[in-house]
C-alpha cells in the first residue's frame, strides 16, 4: 500500500470484511430466487428454510409450463402451434425489448447528432425541453397514454409498451453527449470532400459514436425488459403478457406456492442477468455519461 | 462560422437538422409531450376510461377534492417518508462502497460494482416476489432467523401490521436503488484530480480533511444528480406496493404512485389521478429545485 492510499491498514481490513458482507447479502434473494425455484414444495413450506435443497427438483418448471397455453403467433386469423404460456411471455418480451432498442437507438443516434453538429433554429428550445421532460416522472404520463393507445387501436398490443419506451427523451440526451466529443471538423472535412448529410453521418459519425449506441442499447434493452408499471397498464389479455407481468399475475393468483413463483422469476430474471453480464461495460459507461451535466 | 452562415447555409442547416430529428421528434412529441399536456388538461376534467365520452370541464375541483381527501394525504405523507428515509441512507451507503471499492484492481472492483447492481438488473417482479416469501409469515427466513437469534419470541406478519410494513417496503426499495449510485460515485471518485489530494497530503492533511477539502467539493455535481435520481425514484416506488401490499394495511403503505394507480384502474377517474400526477410532479421539480440550490450554495 503506497502513502497515498492513506487509511491503516486495519480500516482497510474491516472494509473489505463489510463489503464481503454486504456483496452475499445484496446476492442473497438471487440465490433464494434460483435454488427455491428447485425446491419441492415440502422444502418451500417447512417453517425451517434449506440453505441448500436438499432434494431438487423439476417440479416447479413442470407447473410453469403447464400452466397456461398460448398459440406461438397469431396473425390475422392464422394461428401458429400452441406453446406454454411461460414461453410466449418471454417471447413477447424478448421482442418488446429487441423492437425498442433497436428503435431508440437509430432515432436517438440521429436526433443526438442534429442537437450537437447542426446549428438549425429552435435547437436550445428543443434541448430545454429534451432536459425538462427528462426531469418528469415519467409514470405521471401514463394514464393518458392508455386512452392515447386505445385510440390508436393499440391498448393491450405490445407496440403500446414500445412507442413510449421510444420516445422517452433520455437516449437522445446520451446520444447528444456522445456526439459533442466529435471533433466538428472531421464532420465538416467530410462535408468539404462533398459527402452528402446522409453519408456523413453513417460513414463518419456513426462509427465515432458506436461506443456511445453501444451503452443505449443495453441500456435500453435492460429498462424496456424490467418496465412493470407500463407493461401492467398497457397489456391485459393472457397471450399478450411479458414474462414480469405473467409472474406477477401467477402471483396473486397462486400466492402460496413459493416454488412455481421462484421458477417463474427464475425464468425472468436469468436472461436479463445474462445480458447485463455480457455487456456491463458498455452499461457503465451509459450510466456515467447520462449523469455529465446531468 | 456559426455567427456568419450564409442564408444557404443557415437553410440547408435547419433543413437537414430537423430531418434528423424528425423520427426522434415523432416519438418524443407523440408519446411523452402531447400524453404531458393531456395529464394537465384533464386533471381539469372529469375524464374517466372512456375516451369517446366528452371530458366536461370541472376547473379546480379534482385539485380541492385532493385537498380533503384523507386516503391521498395519507399517501402524500407515505411517500415524503420513503423519500426522506431512503434518499440520504441511499446517498451515503452508495458513496462508502464507492471510496472503499473504487482503487480496488479492476476485476475486484467490476465484481462489486455488478453485485450491487444485480437487484436493478433482476427486474422489481423476481425481486418483490423474493422479498415477499423471505417475509412470510410462515415460511419466511426472517422470521426463523430473528427467533433464532431471540431478537422476537413469535412470529410477525411482516408486510400485514402497519408498524413494520412500510419499513420492510423501505428496505427493499434501498436495496434495488444502490447500484446506480454506486456506479457514478466511483467514476466521478477516480475522475478526482489525484495531484490536487497529493497536494493536500504533503501539507499534512490528513484522510479526512483530504476527503472533504478536496474530494468532496469535485464529486459535489454528482451527489446532486445521485439526489435527484434517487427522489425521483422513490417517489415512484409502485411495484413493491401494488404486489406486496396493494396500499394496506389499513393505508400504512400507500403511496402516491400507488393511489394515482388505483384511481385510474380501479375507480377508473382520470382526472382526478391526473391531478395527482400534476401535484406529484410539480413536488418533484421543487424538490430537486432545493437540493440544486442547497448544492449550488455549498
Amino acid at each position: 500500500m503506497s502513502k497515498r492510499n492513506g487509511s491503516s491498514r486495519g480500516y482497510q481490513i474491516f472494509s473489505l470484511v463489510v463489503l464481503i458482507v454486504l456483496a452475499l447479502l445484496f446476492l442473497f434473494p438471487l440465490y433464494w430466487i434460483v435454488t427455491g425455484a428447485l425446491k419441492t414444495p415440502a422444502a418451500i413450506n417447512s417453517p425451517t428454510p434449506q440453505w441448500w435443497p436438499e432434494e431438487f427438483t423439476l417440479r416447479n418448471f413442470q407447473v410453469l409450463f403447464s400452466k397456461r397455453s398460448a398459440p406461438l403467433f397469431q396473425i390475422g386469423s392464422l394461428t401458429g402451434p400452441t406453446i406454454p404460456g411461460a414461453i410466449r411471455w418471454l417471447i413477447n418480451t424478448v421482442f418488446m425489448a429487441v423492437m425498442a432498442m433497436l428503435l431508440t437507438c437509430a432515432t436517438a443516434a440521429m436526433a443526438g447528432y442534429a442537437l450537437a453538429k447542426k446549428r438549425f433554429t429552435g435547437r436550445v428550445i428543443l434541448f430545454s425541453l429534451i432536459v425538462a421532460a427528462m426531469a418528469l416522472p415519467k409514470q405521471v404520463i401514463l394514464i393518458p397514454l392508455i386512452r392515447e393507445m386505445s385510440s390508436l387501436g393499440l391498448y393491450d398490443n405490445i407496440w403500446a409498451v414500445i412507442l413510449p419506451t421510444v420516445g422517452w427523451p433520455f437516449g437522445v440526451f446520451l446520444m447528444k453527449q456522445f456526439a459533442e466529443g466529435i471533433p466538428t471538423e472531421m464532420v465538416e472535412a467530410c462535408r468539404i470532400d462533398g459527402a452528402n448529410e446522409w453519408r456523413t453521418f453513417t460513414d463518419v459519425m456513426f462509427p465515432m459514436i458506436k461506443p456511445g449506441v453501444g451503452a443505449l442499447a443495453i441500456f435500453t434493452f435492460i429498462n424496456s425488459w424490467n418496465d412493470y408499471f407500463m407493461q401492467l397498464i398497457m397489456l391485459t389479455s393472457s397471450s399478450n403478457l411479458t414474462i414480469s407481468l405473467g409472474i406477477a399475475t401467477m402471483q396473486a393468483e397462486n400466492s402460496t406456492d413459493y416454488g412455481l413463483i421462484m421458477a417463474g422469476a427464475s425464468l425472468a430474471a436469468i436472461p436479463i442477468i445474462v445480458v447485463f453480464l455480457i455487456f456491463q461495460k458498455y452499461f457503465t459507461k451509459g450510466i456515467t455519461m447520462g449523469a455529465v451535466k446531468g | 462560422m456559426t455567427k456568419t452562415m450564409s442564408p444557404r447555409l443557415r437553410r440547408h442547416e435547419n433543413i437537414s437538422g430537423y430531418l434528423f430529428l424528425l423520427p426522434s421528434l415523432v416519438f418524443f412529441l407523440g408519446f411523452v409531450v402531447y400524453p404531458m399536456a393531456m395529464c394537465i388538461w384533464t386533471s381539469f376534467t372529469d375524464a374517466n376510461m372512456n375516451s369517446n365520452t366528452k371530458d366536461t370541464f370541472i376547473g379546480l375541483a379534482n385539485y380541492v377534492e385532493l385537498w380533503h381527501d384523507p386516503v391521498f394525504l395519507k399517501a402524500l405523507w407515505n411517500t415524503i417518508i420513503i423519500v426522506v428515509v431512503s434518499v440520504p441512507v441511499v446517498c451515503i451507503f452508495s458513496l462508502w462502497v464507492a471510496s472503499a471499492i473504487y482503487r480496488m484492481k479492476e476485476g475486484t472492483l467490476s465484481f462489486f460494482r455488478v453485485v450491487f447492481y444485480l437487484p436493478v438488473v433482476t427486474g422489481s417482479v423476481a425481486v418483490t416476489v423474493v422479498w415477499k416469501w423471505m417475509y412470510n409469515n410462515y415460511y419466511g427466513i426472517f422470521n426463523y432467523l430473528l427467533k433464532g437469534a431471540g431478537v422476537i419470541d413469535k412470529n410477525i406478519n411482516w408486510l400485514g401490521d402497519p408498524k413494520y410494513a412500510l419499513g420492510c417496503i423501505i428496505l427493499i426499495l434501498l436495496t434495488t436503488s444502490v447500484g446506480q449510485p454506486i456506479v457514478l460515485y466511483v467514476s466521478a471518485l477516480s475522475n478526482v484530480d489525484s495531484s490536487l489530494v497529493e497536494a493536500a497530503e504533503v501539507d499534512g492533511a490528513n484522510n479526512t480533511q483530504a476527503f472533504w477539502r478536496i474530494k468532496w467539493p469535485q464529486i459535489m455535481p454528482t451527489t446532486l444528480y445521485i439526489l435527484i435520481i434517487t427522489t425521483i425514484n422513490s417517489f415512484q416506488c409502485f411495484a413493491l406496493i401494488q404486489l406486496l401490499t396493494s396500499g394496506g394495511p389499513n393505508y400504512a403503505t400507500e403511496t402516491v404512485m400507488y393511489y394515482i394507480y388505483y384511481t385510474a384502474f380501479k375507480l377508473y377517474r382520470f382526472g382526478y389521478g391526473n391531478a395527482m400526477g400534476v401535484i406529484l410532479a410539480i413536488f418533484i421539480a421543487a424538490l430537486s429545485a432545493v437540493q440544486f440550490r442547497l448544492a449550488k450554495e455549498d
